[in-house]
């Protein structure tokens, strides 16, 4: 039984992550799953939210949106349009795209993109709960 | 025979401009890296996309629908788009006439089909304008520090052009970044996409249906070759540019070499002559 899993996190722009992990949780288009090492063959694509992984004793967490993740016994590769890390986010960046997204699906302007808001809000969630900021209701 | 003020206001004046090129090589030198860091960081992506396209396409080889995906399929090539990526910025040597050198050697060899040209940097942009040649585009600005969300939308109108039978093929022309010394100009066609053979065959879950999941990827394929392509010109770009530059500060050092013995010799005429004249004087006192 293998312990660790190989994961690969690269952007357009440039390679994240490449470290054997523990475990991680992705979030696909269809929801969240957990890989450990040794996990089935898959292919999907990457949703919107927080990558988590586990290398030693720690947790690691990346903010990504939109992209495909596989998944083979040894390796887990993911390709994200846009992937932040933990430490790179810019909380008030992100507190400020939150609001602007609610403010606009809470008055819709005739002409604006509905499914555009709700993913520029949930890719700000997603930059949040990455940093460490619970999303306060 | 040029007087001596004016020697010197030559060779001051090669000096400045050798500071300039020097500078310039420098400045080349220092962007060249970031621009080969740049290459270097945005290849993994490449590879695992590539490594993923030809893992779907390996489990929808028998998929016959598949191969009429608009992405997919080949048709006569009547109407061709050329994406010719050049430089914003001149003194870079051959650079930038390398590649409109080709694009007409392109357009002479593809006579018997309509060429349509897309230009991303100025210098082809202008070359082609003055000629009168029609532009589908033109995007000027961008080499340099393109980010891969400034060329994703240049690419998506080429797949929309190409998807609705506008054009039936999509060549990419750039300098292709060989080493420090040598850039080559390479023709790459984008559209119809060739689907890389995957030689491992696996068994995946999928979560979407292959085909879905190929659909979003094929976008997406071509998007991240004409990004690699701009990345590969702009590293070309500054070596290039570094190398003419290096040549030309060399250039200037002889020069001033030259132009200091010159100088020297013409000094040393006019003592002479003054010497000639007080003895010539002297002697035609006694």
């Amino acid at each position: 039984m293998m312990e660790t899993i190989l994961l690969e996190v690269a952007t357009p722009d440039r390679l994240l992550v490449s470290e054997p992990v523990r475990e991680v949780q992705i979030p696909t288009s269809h929801g969240y799953i957990g890989v450990l090492p040794e996990h089935a063959p898959l292919l999907a694509e990457l949703g919107i939210g927080v990558l988590s992984y586990v290398t030693g004793n720690e947790t690691k967490r990346i903010a990504v949106s939109g992209g495909y993740v596989e998944v083979r016994p040894e390796r887990v590769r993911v390709l994200a349009d846009v992937a932040e890390p933990s430490g790179e986010i810019d909380v008030e960046r992100a507190l400020a795209a939150l609001k602007r997204a609610e403010e606009r699906l809470r008055h819709p302007e005739p002409g604006i993109d509905i499914a555009r808001a709700i993913n520029a809000m949930r890719r700000a969630q997603a930059r949040l709960a990455a940093a460490g900021r619970p999303v306060e209701k | 025979m040029p007087s001596l003020i004016d020697l010197r206001r030559r060779i001051r004046s090669v000096r400045n401009t050798q500071q300039m090129t020097r500078a310039m090589k420098m400045i080349s030198a220092a962007r060249l890296r970031r621009a080969q860091d740049r290459v270097i960081a945005a290849r993994p992506y490449a590879r695992i996309l590539r490594e993923l396209v030809g893992s779907v396409g390996a489990a929808l080889r028998s998929d016959e629908e598949l191969f009429h995906h608009p992405l997919l399929v080949r048709r006569p090539e009547q109407r061709i788009q050329l994406v010719l990526i050049t430089a914003d910025r001149g003194l870079a040597g051959a650079f930038n006439s390398n590649l409109n050198r080709q694009a007409e050697q392109f357009l002479a060899s593809h006579h018997e089909s309509e060429v349509v040209i897309e230009a991303i940097g100025r210098k082809g942009r202008d070359y082609f304008r003055k000629r009168d040649v029609p532009l589908s585009g033109a995007h000027v600005g961008l080499a340099g520090r393109a980010m891969y969300s400034d060329v994703a939308p240049i690419a998506d109108r080429l797949i929309e052009r190409y998807a609705t039978q506008q054009t039936d093929a999509v060549y990419l022309l750039y300098n292709e970044f060989k080493s420090m010394l040598s850039q080559k100009p390479v023709v790459m066609r984008v559209l119809p996409i060739e689907i890389p053979e995957e030689t491992e065959q696996r068994e995946y879950i999928f979560e979407q249906s292959p085909r879905q999941l190929l659909e979003s990827l094929l976008p997406k394929y071509v998007r991240l070759a004409l990004y690699h392509a701009v990345l590969e010109s702009t590293a070309a770009e500054h070596a290039a540019r570094m190398t003419a530059m290096d040549a030309a500060t060399t250039n200037a050092g002889e020069l001033i070499e030259k132009l200091t013995i010159y100088m020297n010799r013409v000094r040393q005429t006019s003592i002479t002559r003054e010497l000639i004249e007080v003895v010539t004087g002297a002697a035609a006192l006694e």
